[in-house]
């Protein structure tokens, strides 16, 4: 069986090894952007000099090989779902050594993967030369062109993107102006302690943050260059670059006119199986149909892609399986923050969530765990500048741990390096203070250890 | 890898120092430079100040760099134009300070006459005249290039090991670990042994084990150790109290990395001079192929090598020394028998082994047996026919100065920081093997939420492909790591954590670790 994959991010790349492993199927990914898979989250480093465009390739040249595993560098501009045919058109690359592109491709079985596309809102300069998203690598290439000489750059949208290229323009000492809609950045995935922590850090940075202002117009200058834009507060802050920022949504206009179905992303049912068989859709530009309670339709990260990856291998397979993502986690890292989460933790939550937090005087590390005043149960974990194992989170969200026994243990959940100061007492404390006065303080039972945390791993799930 | 350009950078974002940090390495190079142009016949009219002056100048504009390049900002992992900067990039001032440190290394090991080195008595001049001064103050002699070196590798060591825990100064383990590797460098490695040889004791570093130490064995170190009294006889049970029990048990709890990055020498300074060249190291699973065969032979060489060295002193004391040809042969024998026995009782997991490997293995036992035999009987004193003592010398030459010293330091901003302790360091070897199979040590993954973005393999300096195990959410046991935690450290997601745990090691880190990088990739020849 020949299956094509479209785009060779972590979804379609993830979706190939699993077929591999499973089937001796014929493999072919095909991607216009990059001859080999790199580590989309990484090319901020690359700008910054951390790493070389290889360093994020996380697989050798002789890996596709060894795994049969075919790469076309092509794009796909359209498809024929009826011949179940690819019409291709070659992409520029340096190397000759690959097999010649085919105009078409045909295909038994295929995934569409190709990811996501910066948001445009129809501002006026939007396309003006100058002005550009981050999410591919030729974003990357065409950011690096307009770095020489840049007297400011202004980014627009205050998610993880946004404060990502702030740091990458303030590496190379270039001004940095931050716009933000809301009155504190990302406030709408992090609570308001969390949020305002990042803020002081941006402006710790010295990075120009301007919450509760929002673009209006991006300026030319008579050549078709972005030279400045103007804010919503009527103000003019002049710059060579813009960058959007303000979210993403699925990169499927090439599939517009087809009989694919279409909603805000490629629908697909928890299979990853489109309206059209043979044909499946994960990652960023698939679109659950049915998403399971408190998820989204369409998450567009790392984590999800990898998932829908191993799931739809399975399903293609004859193993049918469903989209199960599991419990919610992420991370980042804001300029030096490091963040991570497990389970819910809301901006805005419901009156029986009970927050405990705790924050360092630094005002760079704190700790925040979520539970269920109706029952005591735990729901979830916020860290900032502090690393929990994921493992061990996991599972007490899984078991609908008591608080009391979350708490006393919580030491097992500890991952920071050795010597590292350790926390947890006074997240007690905080637990301790806020507790009615009927309540029995709690004291910690266990602190940081590898030994402790595998036998508590191998309790069976309750 | 064949891969587009190695930057996309267009800009020069690599030349950013500005007025203040140019200060402070123009400083250190007057300083460097001070001792450099002795070389070529300048000397000064009073070296021991001279000498003074430059260490000055290095770690005052050592000090000054840094706190312009990591002050005032905020603590955090600082790589920003890491590979944009020529000094780091194997750009043109990248090759120039390699030279410039290959060239030293030549002149310290075969040419110390051009550092100024007196010989048959004539005074020194030049270089290692003036550190005669310090000399003179710390062992009442005057100096030798290897003081001069010894001097000057402390003033690395610290130097940079300033800069490096003010780098990471959000970091306590990267600070504790090294104000270890400086500890052990200025007592252990310069002052004490300097002191012992001036109240008459025979020289010795107390942290340096065999076959690191290869000369351990040595005739000469074994008479300075046998005639040198009470403390001759310590220095002679240390030995082996380090190589039988200290080692052996802080390797099973905490794995090689309480010798590699806290204690040795050669660890120490690649840690601490050699950090702005750790992300040089080769990744590919070619150079993992090399480097498995090379230290290994070497770790071989060493032992056939120490093995001929006592043979023949065993033979020339004849009646001078408790230990017999023929006991020495019943203790090769039973080496023999044991390592047999290891094998045989480990059987099952040696059967992951690449076959060659064993026939190896056993093939160097048998040669042993069968030379040791030949030599008792023809009653030759030497195991294997050549002199032991010009085989010693080889070995000296071949891997002691020109692998460990001229390619070990002087190709940091080429190969990385820690090539020798990759690929010829036998005692890298031995820890290696046993932190493989008999340690609690491991690199834990933090489930999920790896992005395979690439830092921790970029930044390891022992060249191991960190990501490929934490994508996977593997964990990491390979007998290369030495423990410096700076996988962990870059993780932008706090993926990696180092552990020491009771518990069975090879759980997660294993069986997984056979889907994709099976034992049959990593082997050199197929």
């Amino acid at each position: 069986m020949k299956i094509a994959i479209i785009g060779n991010g972590i979804s379609g790349i993830t979706a190939a090894r699993w077929i591999r492993k499973l089937s001796d199927h014929e493999i072919t990914v095909i991607s216009g952007e990059t001859d080999y898979f790199f580590s989309r989250t990484a090319l901020m480093y690359i700008y910054m000099g951390h790493m070389r465009f290889n360093d994020t390739v996380p697989y050798e040249p002789w890996f596709w090989k060894k795994n049969r595993i075919n790469l076309l560098r092509a794009w796909v501009r359209n498809i024929d779902f009826d011949n179940k045919t690819l019409m291709l058109d070659k992409a520029k690359s340096p190397h000759k050594t690959r097999p010649a592109i085919p105009d078409l491709f045909q295909y038994d079985k295929l995934i569409i993967a190709t990811g996501s596309s910066p948001n445009k809102f129809g501002w006026p300069g939007q396309d003006l030369k100058g002005v550009r998203g981050l999410y591919s690598y030729q974003d990357l290439a065409y950011m690096e062109r307009y770095s020489e000489n840049l007297n400011r750059a202004v980014i627009v949208g205050g998610g993880l993107i946004g404060i990502e290229m702030a740091e990458m323009f303030h590496s190379r000492n270039i001004p940095v102006t931050f716009l933000v809609r809301e009155e504190s950045y990302w406030n709408n995935v992090l609570p308001k302690e969390e949020s305002e922590m990042v803020n002081r850090h941006i402006k710790e940075h010295h990075i120009d943050l301007r919450l509760k202002t929002e673009l209006k117009e991006i300026v030319d200058d008579g050549n078709g260059n972005a030279c400045a834009v103007i804010t919503n507060q009527g103000e003019r802050i002049e710059c060579g670059y813009v960058g959007l920022t303000a979210g993403v949504h699925p990169n499927i206009g090439f599939l517009k006119d087809t009989t694919l179905e279409i909603g805000r992303g490629i629908k697909v049912n928890k299979h990853l199986e489109t309206n059209i068989k043979d044909v499946y859709a994960i990652g960023d530009c698939a679109e659950q149909t049915q998403p399971l309670p408190g998820r989204r339709g369409i998450e567009a990260i790392w984590y999800t892609g990898r998932m829908m990856g191993e799931t739809v291998a399975y399903n293609i397979c004859g193993q049918t399986k469903d989209y199960n993502p599991g419990i919610w986690f992420n991370s980042a890292k804001f300029l030096d923050i490091e963040y991570q989460v497990y389970g819910t933790v809301l901006a805005h939550p419901p009156e029986h969530h009970i927050s405990i937090y705790w924050e360092h005087q630094d005002g760079k590390k704190s700790i925040r765990i979520i539970y269920d005043g109706n029952n005591q149960e735990i729901l979830g974990f916020n860290l900032m500048g502090i690393r929990y194992r994921h493992e061990v989170c996991e599972k007490w969200i899984r078991d609908k741990a008591n608080i009391v026994d979350v708490l006393t243990n919580l030491g097992l959940a500890n991952f920071d390096p050795e010597f590292y100061d350790e926390y947890e007492r006074q997240l007690i404390h905080s637990y301790n203070q806020q507790l009615d006065k009927g309540g029995t303080p709690i004291t910690l039972q266990k602190t940081r250890g590898l030994d402790a945390v595998i036998r508590f791993l191998r309790q069976p799930f309750s | 890898m064949n891969l587009m350009d190695t930057s996309l950078s267009l800009a020069n974002p690599g030349a950013r120092l500005d007025n203040v940090q140019k200060l402070g390495l123009s400083l250190a190079s007057i300083g460097v430079l001070i001792l450099l142009v002795t070389i070529f016949g300048i000397n000064f009219p009073n070296p021991g100040l001279f000498a003074g002056i430059s260490i000055a100048l290095m770690t005052l504009g050592g000090v000054i760099y840094t706190h312009r390049t990591y002050g005032g900002k905020p603590e955090g992992i600082k790589n920003n134009g890491v590979w944009q900067d020529s000094l780091s990039n194997r750009g043109t001032w990248g090759w120039i300070i390699g030279i410039i440190l290959t060239g030293f290394y030549c002149l310290l090991y075969w040419w110390p006459q051009y550092l100024g080195l007196g010989s048959d008595g004539a005074a020194n001049t030049g270089m290692v005249a003036m550190f005669d001064p310090l000399s003179q103050f710390l062992k009442k002699q005057n100096a030798s290039q290897w003081f001069v070196y010894g001097t000057l590798y402390t003033v690395a060591i610290f130097v940079m090991g300033y800069k490096y825990i003010y780098k990471y100064r959000h970091n306590r383990y990267q600070i504790i670990r090294t104000l270890s590797v400086m500890f052990f460098q200025l007592g252990f490695a310069f002052l004490i042994p300097e002191i012992l040889m001036r109240l008459n004791h025979p020289y010795n570093d107390f942290k340096n084990m065999w076959p690191l130490n290869y000369y351990f064995f040595d005739g000469w170190s074994i008479d300075g150790m046998i005639n040198g009294g009470s403390m001759g006889m310590f220095m002679l049970s240390w030995g082996f109290i380090m190589m039988f029990v200290l080692s052996p048990f802080l390797t099973y709890k905490y794995g090689k990395r309480w010798y590699c990055s806290w204690v040795c020498g050669c660890g120490g300074l690649a840690e601490t001079a050699g950090d702005p060249y750790r992300h040089l190291s080769d990744k590919s699973l070619k150079a993992w192929q090399v480097e498995r065969w090379m230290i290994h032979a070497v770790l071989a060489l060493v032992t056939l090598v120490t093995m001929a060295v006592i043979f023949s002193y065993v033979n020339d004391n004849q009646g001078k020394i408790l230990i017999t040809p023929l006991i020495l042969l019943g203790i090769i024998g039973l080496l023999i028998a044991s390592v047999a026995i290891v094998t045989y009782l480990n059987r099952k997991s040696m059967q992951e082994l690449d076959k060659r490997i064993m026939y190896a293995v056993y093939g160097i036992l048998g040669l042993i047996a069968l030379f040791s035999i030949i030599a008792f009987a023809t009653g030759s004193r030497n195991l294997f026919f050549i002199d032991s003592y010009q085989l010693r010398s080889w070995y000296g030459f071949l891997i002691g100065s020109a692998f460990a010293g001229v390619i070990g330091v002087g190709f940091y901003p080429i190969m990385g920081s820690r090539v020798w302790c990759r690929f010829g360091c036998p005692m890298a070897a031995i820890l290696g093997l046993q932190q493989k199979y008999f340690s609690r040590f491991r690199i834990t993954t933090n489930g999920g939420q790896c992005i395979s973005c690439g830092n921790c393999s970029t930044y390891c300096e022992m060249g191991i492909d960190v990501r490929s195990y934490a994508q996977k959410g593997q964990d990491i046991v390979r007998a290369s790591c030495v423990g410096c935690g700076v996988c962990s450290a870059v993780c932008p997601r706090g993926v990696l954590r180092l552990e020491n745990g009771s518990d069975d090691i090879h759980e997660k880190a294993r069986y997984e670790r056979t889907i994709h990088i099976t034992e049959d990739e990593i082997r050199i020849l197929s």
